[in-house]
């Protein structure tokens, strides 16, 4: 194993960037409700810690972890004790601050740091009291932690002449100054020097530690005087993959579980209000302090930083949390309007921190915890009888005997859970906040000083352009045909975003000769792993667009001033409502001013003259008062061109913040430019608050009565799926967040204007981008006829034109592949590649631009590995059956298990039938089984059934986005293989709710590794900056492959807009992941498999040397199969009978399994020889060895010579002799899984004998229990399992996650204690029976049983749990009968079948997406119908007898196996409690239903009479 | 796009045709248009693809898709304009072209791909009824001045775009009447001549200058032009004929096609009423023998093919969206006459030095003669529709030392440029006898290549 031979922290290298590293974890806290210090306290906070160890992760160095820490009050009697021991003079408790301080090791800095330290003490009046080495114990430490130690000393600084409240400002002050003196020194190079806590209230220890390991490091926390009252504790999992040791958690107020998606726009943001931050507790300007926001630290980090300044400016520590992580309050009618009204004023304030987020937060007195809005992580707690209260991101990590609990519960969404200890008491959320938001007339300052757009005056918009006008200014904006026909027509006339397929083959801008706007260059950032994207259609109630206008507030101050605003309908502003905006200016109120974008091109300087004008015109404006800049390029005639509206905001927005004056006015962009959904995001993302899209509303302007209305609500709801990919959920927090990554920008630009942005390999600046203004300026001002304006200027980025826009597959690629692939001509095959390969006259591809370096020794050819272990390597890819035909997914899979390759079988199950060979031998079996957030047919049995399992984190065409298959397209044989009813919608969504962290994908991989412990388990991600990291995660979470996605691939239907701007090309990523993993130590254990875009053997030779193992083509074996192009896959009419489920065009279907094996041959061999030039023998000495490519020289294309690829092909940072490829076949350890025993004890009936009952305990660090000898009974018995009940064991205590998950028929367990999230995931014909120890003292139905994302995917079985759920119960679920006591928020989202009795409160959002099953939920209090959404189903009430019968039957099961004294209540008041049910039914499974039932009725026969009455016999 | 599953609904339906008995009866055009709905009907069943065969397989680069689109909704003026971008003369395309389009068409993969020609001329015929095709005035003036030798379809391509681009363009034309092969080569069956006529008036208005009668025939004709002109556009056509080599080939009654075709759009002498003709050619310069001869009520017309017939399916080595290579039947043969193919001649025969038989062997796929089939037919005119070899390109040569290529063609690069600084070339010249529509597309392209040569030429830095 290598280890990184430089200890100190990585900087840039390559394509590695230390911002893009994520970490997530486990938390939880111990206290005492009245403050009684103990060591009890302090030694089950470590005792959580060790018992969530299994969500902390270690690197290459198995010994090292990512990180463990404490927190804890000042002990007083040991660190006074330790003080006098080193001969300080003591003073009292409280009057004296500890500072844990890691210092650099070099004795030299180290001294310097400490002599700093003592000045900044002294100059703020303050005592240094002295030092003290803290005690560690390095022998268990792993090497690895060790060569990056710091040294940890203690500070003791007395109190001086500054009342007690105001000490922990002055030792705030003391760090920062401190630390800014330090960096400013240089005497600390590698940033050793870290201040890790420093108060007269807590203190914190933690490092580069396991769990286990912190309590034998620091020898401190073993004292006996040690003690506490409230300890935090936190455990890391990083995906970042070079953790240090001021990186772990808890940080100075917090710990965090989860992930700050908005992180980069909260600093932004903060960096921009530098000069509206005053505070008189800090006297005055804030300016010595910054940066406040530490950058290059984590997103966590950066929070604490932030919270830290909120508290210490006077804010308490729930308010400062209510104002940087807000639950959803807009649009929440059920929300008091006090705490509206706080949050409205408040986000004038300051923007949301959003992001998954379970955080634990102390000052030393209150200790609490909070969740995100989403409640995207999970909270557990529980209080005893004996006055503790223990919370954690589990239940049952602290064994509490069940007579001694007083309660259970969980964090909701959004809500609050606070411990006063000075107190002695519980804050409940409304409690603590109603405290909060009563302390001033919110509402009252809002309606004094909020203007909203109603209020405005109407003003007539400017003229519509018309005719030639508008002809001509569409296209010196650079509009095409394609933007008018498929982007703004759809929009305009059905309201929606249209959508296409087959994935983009264009060039990126870069390399384009057509001009591209300026927002081509921009790709957008989405989330995968370390966060989950949200559904913004079907979790609305958690999104957004609330837009404000004008300055924003002094964070520090509330006085009503603050919220002078303006609020507007939402972002997008049409001509009419512009103009009212305009109409403002002489009413006293906001002083709005346009700001002109336009200039003469005359020369090559002509732009960047143009942008700084611009910005000193902004400038001047602020200063002289305007509140509102709009920037307008209206008026672009012959002579003058429009600086792009994208450079022009970001310009702006970055030189007022430069400035620090950027929050005293609003920026709203007026330009022609913007059209599509990404062309908002951008402008939004980089700054302007509204942008009025003028042209594009007179380009659609009559094509539909509500045209305008249609567009703008389009582009809503495309902008919020661009930020829900991002998992943001309000405009307001995206606003300036800059979530993009620039390719072919040049370093100068992007700092001058886009600071902040990715951008690895140069490329164009100003001159270019002038050059670009001018040549589209002149499509519409140049030389062009009448008769040529009446049609657009043609496109071709979506669909191949001549003309135009260059693609990899055009009419002669497909041609030639197919002829070759048919008539297994290799000459046919070399034309095919010189065509494909060829971009001498247009670029296309980043690879293009890379050429072998031609030094290298050949070796003859037939030295070379043969074809038929080459083809071994390839993989087809992921398309499910549904989305293409059986014949062509069939074809496929035949032809990959001849080859021995592998193909995928997508999101879709897969036929059982195709489990058995054919009688010539070939096996339709998909290879690789695709785990995918609907799960459908996710079964043990599809489990079982594959080589690998394929956690699909992001596709191609659709990073981050979820999917949708329409009900006319469910036939009964789709349907039946995705467990669903024929007609019904299927609805994918966006994540997988059971991965919104990194410890949650480790915890999905240990499931699916525990169903098939032979089987590979990989993940897929998408190439995008940062995926080298999180690949690095992906593989410390035990898997044992990653597949790194190019963008130009993708199958699938999806949004244009998403197959143009989401991601990255697959070089880029696979390079990153490729270089972070290396230079981790990490890549020998995980295959790297890359696919997007592949179609030729030059192509698969640069992916191995960038990297890669495994070569995935996806669309080459569908033109192999006689696919097109056509790129209609989404309308069911393929003409060639792939992407098509009609029986008609299915026959037209003409593909041969011989067909796409002669491909992959031809492919093969044709490596061969480029293998056998480069002199490698084996394609695994080529894998990796970027050394043998090189950048082409000779490029005279006039961007494409300004990129610089030599991140590309940096060499990793790492010894030489470092991994360079996989050589070890990593599965998750299962050896602690509690099934080896269970397998034991039934081994007997395993082989088919009786029937078997045991008794077991079971503890929280026991997952996924059932779940391998769920895999092991189908593998030996099919699908089918065993008879019902021959397993039946019933564990006590707290269960670990994935309790029962795809436990299989046959199996019935009983847990008596509670279990955690993910219980019964993907049930597939097992009983699941959670319920209290029969010695609890609580109330079943009032405490929390189980966890998040319950049932998730479950296809068959029964779950019965005597208590309450947490969120998301039964997501997905489509087939399981349960019964619960009570739900959290999204219960039965997208579910599709199976039966949910819920017999107590549902939280909010019930049923959404919900297209079939049933719900049955018991609602006394009349209040279910505000809490559902109604958008696909409807409340009817129980009368049917039968159904009456089943949800009876069910209740009487429940009843039987929990013994639930609700069941027992509600059964004995039956009579009279059946009217409190509701039942939940999916509208479209509704009609389904009902026109099954009538088909299947005999025909009423024909009344007789009626046949005499006419004479008809 | 048209509609999603026009293409299932409705099947590929071809204009109708006038019936055969009254089509050779006069000399008038047969292909009638498209009812409404059926045009409609027709264009709906484009899938408007994402890589759209139809437009790669069209010379002109006709973006196909576009204009179906926009008759399918009825747009015609927009499909006009649609067409107009990328051909200056539909109305000769659209009834002359083989359309290579539909061999590409995806619909094509199965056999019935979209009627792409036929709407092409609906089009463009529309575009003349409802007056739409109006001279449009051309850019600001370059003050340059363009000849162009010839006014075929590449010449009038080129004269048309240069003249649009703002360029002074001179056109001329040996013949007494301007359109080259066009007028001449054309039967009127297939084009009538107004059709030409009213293009031609159109350009004239547009501001063209054309000479007619005047031939560049010598070297100092042609260095006098060049030193008149910024640039010379060479659009003179491949017409020297392939030759027959058989003994009796100077025999009277043995006719060149084009001489004979010329003749006959002349209205001139040469009619073939009551005689037996034999057509050595298979192609479609035969066709139209074949249909002259016909309406010229020859007595018996037989049509010769040296090699095999082709077969009726697609050959495995020439898949889709390549031409097809098969059996076909043009208009001219299914009016009449007779075909056959592997039939060589070895010596024509005569009496008075005039032709009275012909005496031929049938031969095998790799021209073998095959034993035992020599035979004699009787004929009285032998019609040669052999193709063509080349420009007439030796004054050029003697001029200006012009370079030509392996098959005597001139010389061009992709800008169209000769070796000759300022003498561009276009079309059959260039490439050798070809399709109407490649030397409308290389005349349109030499226009602009010509333009853009010019323009850099007066302003080096723009």
């Amino acid at each position: 194993m290598a280890y990184r031979s430089d200890p100190r922290p990585p900087g840039r290298h390559g394509l590695y960037d230390p911002a893009t590293e994520r970490d997530s974890c486990g938390i939880g806290f111990v206290a005492h409700l009245r403050g009684e210090k103990s060591r009890a306290i302090v030694e089950q906070a470590l005792e959580v810690l060790h018992r969530m160890r299994h969500r902390a992760a270690t690197g290459a160095d198995p010994l090292t972890g990512d990180g463990a820490g404490i927190q804890v009050q000042i002990a007083h009697r040991f660190f006074k004790r330790e003080g006098l021991r080193l001969g300080f003079e003591m003073p009292r408790r409280r009057c004296y601050g500890v500072g844990q301080v890691f210092l650099p090791n070099d004795p030299y800095a180290r001294a310097e740091c400490e002599r700093i330290f003592a000045e900044v003490i002294h100059a703020n009046g303050q005592q240094l009291l002295g030092w003290r080495d803290v005690p560690v114990d390095v022998s268990h430490l792993g090497p690895l932690a060790r060569s990056v130690m710091p040294v940890m000393r203690q500070v003791y600084i007395g109190r001086k002449r500054v009342v007690p409240s105001a000490f922990e400002r002055k030792l705030f002050i003391i760090r920062k100054l401190t630390e800014n003196r330090i960096r400013e020194s240089g005497i600390d190079p590698d940033g050793r020097f870290n201040v890790v806590s420093l108060s007269a209230e807590t203190i914190v220890y933690k490092g580069l530690l396991l769990p286990s390991q912190l309590p034998r490091f620091y020898l401190d926390l073993n004292d006996v005087d040690f003690v506490s009252a409230i300890a935090v504790v936190h455990s890391r999992f990083s995906t970042n993959t070079f953790p240090t040791w001021d990186l772990a958690q808890p940080f100075r107020f917090i710990a965090h579980n989860g992930e700050i998606n908005t992180v980069q726009g909260n600093r932004n943001a903060m960096a921009a209000r530098r000069s509206l931050l005053q505070s008189a507790k800090f006297g005055g300007s804030l300016d010595r302090l910054h940066p406040i926001i530490v950058p290059g630290k984590s997103d966590s980090a950066q929070f604490d930083n932030m919270l830290e300044l909120l508290v210490l400016g006077g804010r308490s520590l729930p308010h400062a949390m209510m104002m940087m992580i807000p639950e959803a309050w807009d649009g929440n009618a059920q929300l008091d309007d006090a705490r509206r009204a706080f949050y409205e004023y408040t986000s004038s304030l300051m923007e949301p921190w959003d992001g998954p987020a379970a955080i634990t937060f102390t000052d030393g007195h209150l200790v609490g915890a909070t969740l995100d809005r989403n409640g995207l992580r999970p909270a557990r707690y529980v209080v005893t009888e004996d006055d503790r209260v223990i919370l954690a991101s589990e239940a049952g990590v602290i064994d509490v005997l069940p007579q001694q609990v007083r309660r259970k519960g969980r964090l909701q969404p959004g809500k609050m859970f606070l411990v006063d200890t000075t107190e002695g008491r519980i804050l409940e959320d409304e409690a603590v906040k109603q405290d909060i938001v009563a302390r001033w007339p919110y509402r009252k300052w809002l309606q004094h000083n909020v203007f909203t757009f109603a209020e405005l005056a109407d003003a007539a918009p400017p003229r519509v352009t018309a005719g030639e006008d508008l002809a001509r200014l569409q296209r010196a904006f650079g509009y095409t045909d394609e933007d008018l026909r498929l982007l703004l027509e759809p929009m305009a006339t059905t309201g929606k975003e249209a959508t296409g397929s087959m994935g983009n083959d264009a060039p990126l801008a870069v390399l384009s000769d057509q001009a591209p706007p300026l927002f081509d260059y921009f790709h957008q950032l989405f989330a995968q792993v370390t966060n989950p994207a949200i559904d913004p259609i079907r979790e609305s109630l958690v999104m957004s667009l609330a837009t404000a206008l004008g300055p924003d507030g002094n964070t520090f101050e509330e006085t009503p001033e603050q919220c002078h605003q303006l609020t507007l309908p939402g972002p997008i502003l049409n001509n009419r409502e512009l103009a009212r905006i305009m109409a403002m200016a002489d009413r006293g109120n906001f002083e709005p001013k346009v700001l002109s974008l336009l200039y003469a091109p005359t020369s090559s300087d002509s732009l960047h003259l143009a942008i700084e004008q611009l910005c000193d015109k902004a400038v001047a404006a602020v200063d002289s008062g305007n509140d509102i800049l709009v920037l307008s390029d209206r008026g672009v005639d012959a002579r003058h061109a429009a600086i792009p509206a994208l450079l022009a905001v970001s310009a702006v927005n970055g030189r007022l913040v430069r400035d620090g004056i950027r929050r005293h006015t609003g920026l709203v962009v007026e330009t022609a430019e913007a059209r599509e959904v990404h062309h908002f995001a951008l402008l939004i993302g980089y700054g302007a608050a509204a942008v009025n899209p003028w042209l594009a509303l007179d380009s659609v302007h009559g094509l539909h009565a509500k045209a305008d209305e249609q567009y703008v609500h389009a582009i809503n709801e495309g902008l919020l799926k661009v930020m829900s990919k991002m998992g943001i959920s309000t405009v307001q927090s995206y606003r300036g967040a800059q979530i993009f990554e620039a390719v072919g920008l040049n370093r100068a630009l992007i700092e001058a204007h886009f600071a902040g942005t990715p951008s690895r390999i140069e490329g164009v600046g100003l001159v270019e981008l002038g050059q670009e203004v001018v040549e589209r300026h002149e499509r519409g001002f140049g030389r062009v006829s009448p008769l040529e304006l009446e049609v657009p200027f043609i496109g071709g980025k979506y669909q191949w034109r001549r003309q135009a826009e260059t693609h990899k597959w055009n009419p002669a690629t497909i041609a030639a592949l197919q002829h070759a692939s048919r008539s297994n001509d290799s000459k046919v095959f070399a034309k095919y590649e010189a065509l494909a390969d060829d971009e001498s006259e247009a670029l296309c591809t980043l690879r293009s631009l890379l050429e072998f370096d031609p030094a290298r020794a050949a070796v003859s050819l037939d030295e070379v590995e043969p074809a038929r272990e080459l083809v071994k390597r390839f993989v087809t890819g992921a398309m499910s059956f549904g989305s293409i035909s059986a014949e062509a997914h069939e074809t496929l899979a035949i032809a990959m298990n001849r080859i021995g390759g592998r193909s995928n079988s997508g999101e879709g199950g897969e036929e059982p039938r195709r489990f058995v060979k054919d009688a010539n031998g070939d096996l339709r079996r998909s290879a690789i089984k695709q785990v995918a957030s609907a799960r459908f047919g996710v079964t043990t049995e599809y489990l079982v059934n594959a080589a690998e399992l394929q956690i699909k984190v992001a596709q191609g065409a659709k990073p981050g986005e979820g999917g949708q298959l329409p009900g006319h397209k469910v036939d009964e044989r789709i349907a039946k293989v995705r467990w669903s009813t024929p007609g019904v919608t299927l609805i994918s969504p966006p994540p997988h709710h059971d991965i919104y962290s990194i410890e949650d994908l480790a915890q999905l991989i240990y499931d699916l590794q525990s169903v098939n412990p032979t089987a590979r388990v990989s993940v897929k991600l998408v190439s995008e900056v940062g995926v080298g990291t999180v690949a690095a995660g992906v593989a410390k979470a035990g898997a044992g492959g990653v597949t790194v996605s190019g963008f130009e691939g993708g199958t699938g239907a999806s949004p244009l807009s998403s197959i143009k701007h989401a991601g990255l090309p697959w070089e880029l990523g696979l390079a990153e992941a490729q270089q972070v993993l290396v230079q981790n130590g990490l890549r020998d254990r995980l295959r790297l498999q890359v696919d997007g875009g592949l179609r030729t053997s030059r192509d698969v030779m640069i992916a191995a040397l960038l990297g890669a193992e495994e070569f995935g083509v996806a669309s080459a074996a569908l033109v192999v199969e006689g696919c097109v192009m056509l790129r209609k896959c989404h309308l069911n009419t393929c003409s060639v009978g792939i992407a098509t489920q009609d029986q008609k065009l299915r026959e037209k279907f003409t593909g041969q399994a011989d067909h796409v094996v002669n491909f992959f041959f031809l492919i093969a061999e044709a490596l061969r020889t480029r293998m056998a030039t480069l002199g490698f023998r084996t394609l695994d000495e080529a894998i990796g060895r970027v050394e043998a490519l090189r950048q082409r020289e000779a490029v005279g294309h006039w961007k494409a010579k300004l990129l610089d690829l030599s991140a590309v092909l940096a060499v990793p940072n790492a010894p030489a002799n470092a991994p360079r490829r996989c050589d070890v076949f990593q599965r998750k350890d299962l050896t602690d899984h509690l099934d080896h025993t269970l397998m034991r004890l039934t081994a007997a009936t395993l082989d088919g004998g009786a029937g078997v009952s045991l008794q077991l305990p079971v503890t929280n660090a026991h997952r996924a229990v059932g779940t391998m000898l769920s895999g092991e009974i189908v593998r030996r018995h099919g699908a089918g399992g065993l008879p019902d009940d021959s397993i039946r064991v019933k564990f006590q205590g707290g269960a670990g996650q994935s309790f029962g998950a795809f436990l299989t028929r046959g199996l019935t367990f009983e847990l008596e204690g509670e279990a955690n999230d993910y219980a019964g995931k993907g049930l597939s014909g097992g009983q699941i029976i959670v319920r209290p120890p029969s010695t609890s003292r609580f109330v079943p139905e009032d405490n929390v049983i189980v966890g998040n994302t319950v049932l998730y995917g479950a296809t068959a079985g029964e779950a019965f749990f005597s208590g309450l759920a947490g969120e998301r119960f039964a997501v997905r679920n489509s087939g399981a009968k349960t019964v619960v006591e009570g739900v959290g928020d999204h219960c039965c989202e997208y579910m599709t079948g199976g039966v949910v009795v819920v017999l107590g409160p549902t939280g909010r959002n019930f049923a959404a997406g919900m297209s079939g099953g049933t719900a049955y939920v018991f609602d006394r209090p009349r209040t279910f119908r505000q809490h559902c959404n109604l958008d696909m189903v409807e409340l009817e009430s129980l009368v049917d007898e039968s159904e009456m019968w089943l949800v009876y039957g069910l209740i009487e099961r429940h009843l039987q196996h929990t013994r639930s004294p609700l069941a027992r209540r509600i059964l004995d008041n039956w009579e009279h409690l059946v009217g409190h049910f509701v039942k939940v039914m999916p509208t479209d499974y509704k009609r389904v239903l009902q026109a099954r039932r009538a088909t299947l009725k005999p025909r009423p026969s024909p009344p007789r009479l009626r046949a005499v009455g006419t004479g008809d016999r | 796009m048209g509609k999603p599953t026009g293409f299932i609904e409705w099947p590929r339906e071809l204009p109708p045709k006038r019936d055969k008995a009254s089509r050779v009866a006069d000399f008038k055009e047969f292909i009638l248009p498209l009812g409404r709905e059926q045009a409609k009907h027709q264009a709906g069943r484009c899938m408007d693809c994402g890589v759209p065969t139809c437009h790669a397989g069209c010379p002109l680069g006709n973006v196909i898709p576009d204009f179906n689109d926009h008759v399918f909704h009825g747009r015609w003026r927009a499909a006009y304009a649609a067409l107009a971008r990328t051909n200056h003369f539909p109305e000769f395309t659209g009834r002359l072209c083989p359309a290579p389009c539909e061999a590409a068409c995806v619909l094509a993969i199965d056999g019935a791909a979209v009627t792409i020609e036929q709407l092409e001329k609906e089009i463009i015929e529309r575009a003349f009824a409802e007056g739409w095709v109006t001279p449009m005035a051309p850019m600001a003036a370059t003050g340059k001045r363009v000849a162009v030798v010839g006014s075929g379809p590449a010449g009038l391509a080129a004269a048309a775009e240069l003249n649009r681009l703002g360029h002074q363009v001179t056109v001329l034309e040996k013949a007494e009447r301007l359109g080259g092969l066009l007028r001449y080569g054309i039967p009127d069956f297939k084009m009538e001549k107004s059709v030409i006529d009213r293009r031609l008036a159109v350009l004239q208005a547009e501001g063209v200058e054309f000479q007619t009668g005047v031939e560049v025939g010598t070297a100092q004709a042609w260095q006098a032009l060049r030193g008149d002109h910024d640039a010379v556009l060479v659009a003179i056509g491949a017409r020297r004929p392939r030759a027959l080599t058989v003994p009796g080939a100077e025999l009277s009654g043995v006719l060149q096609a084009m001489t004979f075709l010329e003749d006959a759009n002349r209205h001139g002498a040469l009619s073939v009423e009551g005689k037996r003709v034999v057509i050595l050619g298979g192609g479609d310069t035969g066709s139209d023998c074949l249909g002259t001869s016909l309406r010229q009520q020859a007595k018996s017309v037989l049509q010769v093919e040296l090699l095999p017939a082709p077969p009726n399916q697609r050959a495995s080595a020439n898949p889709w969206p390549e031409w097809p290579v098969v059996f076909r039947t043009s208009s001219s043969q299914e009016e009449g006459g007779a075909r056959q193919f592997g039939l060589m001649t070895t010596r024509l025969e005569g009496v008075d030095g005039r032709l009275v038989a012909l005496h031929t062997v049938e031969v095998d796929s790799q021209l073998r003669e095959v034993p035992g089939t020599a035979a004699r037919l009787e004929v009285d005119v032998l019609l040669l529709a052999m193709g063509f070899v080349g420009p007439e390109a030796q004054p050029l040569v003697e001029a200006f030392g012009v370079e030509l290529d392996v098959r005597g063609n001139l010389k061009a690069d992709r800008r169209f440029a000769t070796s000759v600084p300022g003498l561009y070339c276009a079309g059959d010249a260039m490439r050798g006898a070809s399709l109407i529509v490649w030397a409308i597309a290389d005349g349109r392209d030499a226009g602009r290549a010509i333009d853009l040569a010019l323009r850099r030429a007066s302003n080096p830095n723009g």
